[in-house]
């Protein structure tokens, strides 16, 4: 019942907001190529629906194969990171650094260094993901009880098998919400990398609109790309509650 | 000959350059299928004695002797259940209680069937594949309980087991584990802070004073068992109580 109650005030929302854009086309007599109105939009999008589909695919292939390539890095790198502090120390501040790296400037030397095709896209959308997937690995794996590591130790468990058993599980939820993060930047990395050169994708299909001012396709791609990445949130979503299942149930309990 | 002795333990720590003193001389001694009773102050040190017994924190002097032997890993000897009960909450009961058999890299399957078979005593059949947040206080605290039973080693040492517990469910316990202790035979040491339940358990109790603690008292209980509800009335058992009162006056 609450359920529906919570779904209910966004959808409101939405719709009030798109009845105001669509009265503010209609009676103020914009120009479609500065300002398409919604209706115009969603039939642009039904008819250009295949080659949409088309572009979404090749998109969302650069999207998750970036993202599981900065997930298998960023949990390597967390696992060694908490093996050894030494490491950790030197290689903490370099991953901050790395974020104030501008990752538009840098992407065009993919493009030199990869060519076109979909390598350098996986790049960028991998560059994207990897720093909330590690940071929050690395600041759960930390977060787990130093007690239930002792209990380990009394029990004679080796280093790695202090990761394995508690360190790794207790960064689960940790992990999971990084995941999030990194799953809605994926397809948006994807698409800065179809921008600068690529041959396919709702990036490129997004510059071929835009430059010759078709901007209800340009909508048209925008709600596309909204729509992919959050499928991508829900499969996410999903995964952390096949994964962790005594997590959901710890916070439903804590609800009684 | 005693499975575990301490033998003059001093511990100290570094507080801003200054030496604080944390153990000044503890010896103690548990025979074999001991049932022995700490009880102290808090804060008074116990947590530091019982990071040694285990091997996680070495002492500044003395020994530990285990099986009359020094140098030996705590690790053979000792099983530890901590004040909280540590369950992890991403395994459910089954596999937490198997937990150190796992660390030991035994037979996961052999070591399922036995804690099945001990489900009852337990008092934990038809819930051997929940997840500890689905359980009560008491029942958590059963569960750490088995999973120290199961890695099978002759020194159990329990950290204030019941602390967290309601009155109620703590008397249960109490006779419970004295019940699983005539089951098993093990030595057991057990820290509290409860004057009765010390004396209802053990076979002898230590006294440790505040900060820095040394044993001020070595109290034989001398009560017969088995012990029932009925044993913290009669006159010797209220004799041995005051006893320890006025010592930690």
């Amino acid at each position: 019942m609450s359920r529906n109650k919570n779904a209910a005030a966004p959808v409101l929302f939405i719709l009030a907001g798109i009845a105001v854009w669509q009265g503010a086309v209609t009676f103020s007599g914009i120009q479609p190529w500065l300002l398409p109105s919604p209706l115009k939009v969603m039939a642009t999008l039904w008819e250009m629906l295949p080659l949409l589909a088309k572009h979404s695919g090749s998109t969302l292939l650069a999207a998750v194969s970036g993202l599981l390539a900065a997930v298998l890095l960023a949990l390597c790198l967390a696992a060694v990171m908490d093996l050894s502090p030494w490491f950790k120390q030197g290689l903490y501040p370099l991953l901050v650094l790395s974020q104030t790296v501008p990752i538009i400037s840098v992407a065009p030397l993919f493009l030199i260094w990869f060519g076109l095709g979909l390598f350098p896209k996986i790049v960028v959308v991998a560059l994207v993901c990897f720093f909330p997937v590690a940071v929050s690995t690395v600041a759960g794996m930390e977060s787990a009880d130093p007690a239930m590591v002792n209990l380990l130790k009394v029990m004679g468990s080796s280093r790695w098998q202090i990761i394995r058993l508690v360190r790794l599980p207790a960064a689960l939820p940790s992990f999971f919400a990084g995941l999030k993060i990194a799953g809605t930047y994926a397809v948006m990395g994807a698409v800065i990398g179809e921008w600068l050169g690529a041959s396919s994708g709702l990036g490129v299909y997004m510059t071929r609109a835009s430059h010759s001012y078709q901007l209800d396709r340009v909508f048209a791609a925008i709600f596309v790309i909204s729509l992919v990445s959050l499928l991508l949130f829900l499969l996410i979503t999903l995964l952390a509650r096949l994964a962790m299942p005594w997590y959901y149930k710890e916070r439903n309990n804590d609800n009684v | 000959m005693a499975i575990l002795e301490l033998v003059n333990l001093t511990k100290y720590y570094e507080v801003n350059g200054n030496r604080l003193p944390v153990l000044d001389g503890i010896s103690a001694s548990l025979g074999e299928g001991e049932f022995v009773g700490l009880i102290g102050p808090s804060g008074c040190g116990k947590s530091t004695l019982f990071n040694i017994i285990c091997g996680l924190v070495k002492p500044d002097g003395g020994t530990l002797l285990l099986d009359g032997r020094e140098g030996g890993s705590p690790r053979d000897v000792v099983s530890y259940m901590p004040q909280k009960d540590l369950l992890f909450p991403w395994r459910s009961v089954l596999d937490n209680v198997v937990l150190a058999r796992e660390v030991a890299g035994e037979n996961r399957e052999a070591a399922k069937r036995e804690a099945r078979s001990l489900m009852p005593l337990f008092g934990l059949e038809g819930f051997e594949n929940s997840f500890p947040a689905q359980l009560s206080g008491g029942m958590r605290q059963r569960a750490a309980m088995m999973r120290t039973a199961l890695a099978r080693r002759p020194v159990w040492l329990l950290d204030e087991p019941f602390g967290a517990l309601d009155a109620i469910t703590r008397k249960r316990m109490q006779r419970w584990i004295l019940e699983v202790w005539e089951r098993f035979k093990q030595t057991v040491f057990l820290v509290t802070h409860d004057i009765e339940e010390a004396l209802f358990l053990s076979d002898r109790v230590y006294v440790l004073t505040p900060r820095p603690a040394r044993v001020a008292l070595h109290l034989e209980v001398g009560l017969s068992r088995p012990r029932s509800a009925g044993t913290m009335t009669e006159p010797e058992f209220l004799k041995l109580k005051k006893r320890l009162m006025e010592v930690l006056e």
